[in-house]
């Protein structure tokens, strides 16, 4: 039997789990109801210097990085067995596909968080 | 209140003839029953009494022969420990095990989960021989609790007509067949790991699981055979990255 | 046809029935499907994050351009959908990591699985607080 090279991906859709599990729906909040509504947090909190400045940091870059990929990573591993549990016929394409989605959305927010602010 | 008054009940039965039938049917019975009588009971009755042709395997009507699993109400269960008492007045559905072939009527085509179960080497796999005269494999009660819980399987079926991911894919080797393998694995007296490793690595070993929990929920014996595969993600990771690490 | 002692059973036309839509047949399913499901919103919110670092590196004007898309009702409905399912991820992650933990011994008693089910879901609700009280306690403060 073959081995499979599942257990990249399902670590990375573990890692981008826990994240989500943990400050997943706080961050929803913050950033998408409270922020631009106003409420509880002043609108001005993601302004455009403040988001600058934050992105600016180490900690800030790192945060940002890990959200994005690690979310992608579990979100469009669990997208690809949903396929298959909603009876498509999912293959190697789109296997392909999915966790590539993901890989393309990481590279993006490496290059926009090196070119950010310039 | 007299427990034991007689009382009527519903039950539709999946029929199934490969001689006579393309595709399985319905049929209705209705039968007395009492509190005490479990569905394998009014299975017995209608055999007994209203129709000879109802086929269903059973044996020790205790819950230890594994025998007797079916679908009760699209839930997988034992009939000899599920009651008619707690469907009444509702009517009961039983059908064959979820995710296998009818071979007929309330009868399943296991030969599938026995090529599994064989394949998992399910026997203690010992570190050397030991001749009788030097005595038993010792072990303490701490060790046994590694792997206690996964030996009480009854190879009943449940987990399997529970598992989605069975139904969906009949290669994936199933929560039964991975619990037993994990049982042998987690016994200090097996030195198989590595031969059973193979299986656990293949997309169909583990990685066919995606922890829908259900197999557990259902096992009879409270094996957690959920538990027996999903640990073992996290073995064989660190058997994946060993092995990129440092081929042999 | 029957089948004799000792025949095989694939004498036998064995009748297979289809998977179909199974996800409906059961409560147990039907949530499975909810906790599954969950990963659309954390996609989708990703990307949400995704846009707005690139309207972030293309300026001051594409950037708050994003802001006001995320004040408009199809947004918040967005997130106001996403706050409950990636609520309940969060919840049945915590509920299912014993399953995916070998047992562990401490002072020679065995680990409940209740234990750590509590612990991940204080560890969320600590994290949580500490996001919140971060962006709270650095946001600008509103003049009257």
């Amino acid at each position: 039997m073959k081995r499979s090279i599942k257990p990249i991906f399902w670590s990375l859709f573990g890692a981008g789990g826990m994240l989500s599990a943990l400050v997943g729906p706080m961050l929803i909040f913050v950033t998408g109801i409270a922020v631009p509504l106003g409420f509880l947090l002043p609108r001005e909190t993601m302004s455009y210097d403040r988001m600058l400045a934050f992105v600016d940091r180490g900690f800030g870059k790192l945060a940002v990085l890990f959200v994005i990929s690690l979310f992608l990573f579990h979100g469009l591993h669990r997208m690809y067995h949903c396929l298959h549990d909603v009876g498509i016929h999912v293959g190697a394409v789109l296997k392909a596909v999915f966790h590539g989605l993901a890989i393309v959305g990481t590279i993006a927010c490496v290059y926009l968080l090196t070119t950010v602010g310039r | 209140m007299n427990t034991l008054s007689t009382k009527t009940i519903s039950i539709d039965c999946l029929r199934y003839d490969p001689a006579t039938d393309r595709e399985p049917r319905w049929q209705a019975y209705e039968l007395p029953f009492t509190d005490d009588m479990s569905v394998l009971q009014g299975l017995q009755y209608i055999k007994d009494n209203l129709d000879g042709s109802l086929t269903f395997r059973w044996s020790c009507r205790m819950a230890i022969c594994g025998s007797c699993g079916m679908m009760l109400n699209d839930k997988p269960a034992l009939a000899c420990e599920t009651f008619l008492r707690d469907f009444h007045p509702g009517r009961v559905r039983v059908e064959p095990l979820n995710h296998f072939p009818i071979i007929r009527d309330l009868v399943i085509d296991q030969t599938d989960f026995l090529a599994k179960l064989e394949s998992v080497k399910p026997y203690l796999i010992p570190r050397e021989d030991k001749a009788v005269a030097d005595g038993t494999f010792l072990q303490t009660p701490q060790q046994m609790q590694e792997y206690y819980q996964y030996s009480q399987c009854i190879n009943c079926l449940l987990c399997y007509a529970a598992c989605p991911q069975y139904g969906l894919n009949p290669a994936f080797t199933g929560p039964g067949a991975l619990a037993l393998l994990h049982r042998y694995n987690a016994d200090s007296r097996d030195a198989g790991t590595h031969e059973r490793m193979q299986i656990v690595n293949a997309e169909d070993g583990v990685w066919g699981c995606t922890l829908v929990g259900y197999c557990s929920e259902v096992c009879p014996k409270a094996v957690d055979p959920a538990r027996a595969v999903n640990v073992n993600k996290i073995n064989s990771t660190k058997d994946f990255f060993r092995h990129l690490l440092m081929p042999k | 046809m029957t089948v004799g002692p000792g025949q095989a059973v694939s004498n036998v036309k064995a009748f297979v029935r289809p998977m179909g839509s199974w996800w409906l047949r059961n409560p147990f399913y039907r949530w499975y499907m909810v906790r599954e499901s969950s990963c659309i919103v954390i996609t989708a919110y990703a990307a949400v994050l995704l846009c707005g670092l690139l309207r972030l590196a293309q300026g001051r004007l594409a950037f708050d351009a994003w802001r006001e898309s995320l004040a408009s009702p199809w947004a918040v409905g967005f997130h106001l959908v996403a706050l409950p399912l990636v609520t309940y991820h969060a919840w049945t992650w915590f509920k299912v990591m014993p399953k995916t933990l070998p047992f562990i011994s401490i002072a020679g008693h065995r680990l409940a699985d209740r234990t750590i089910v509590v612990s991940g879901v204080v560890a969320a609700i600590a994290a949580s607080i500490l996001v919140f009280l971060a962006v709270f306690l650095n946001a600008p403060r509103v003049s009257p």
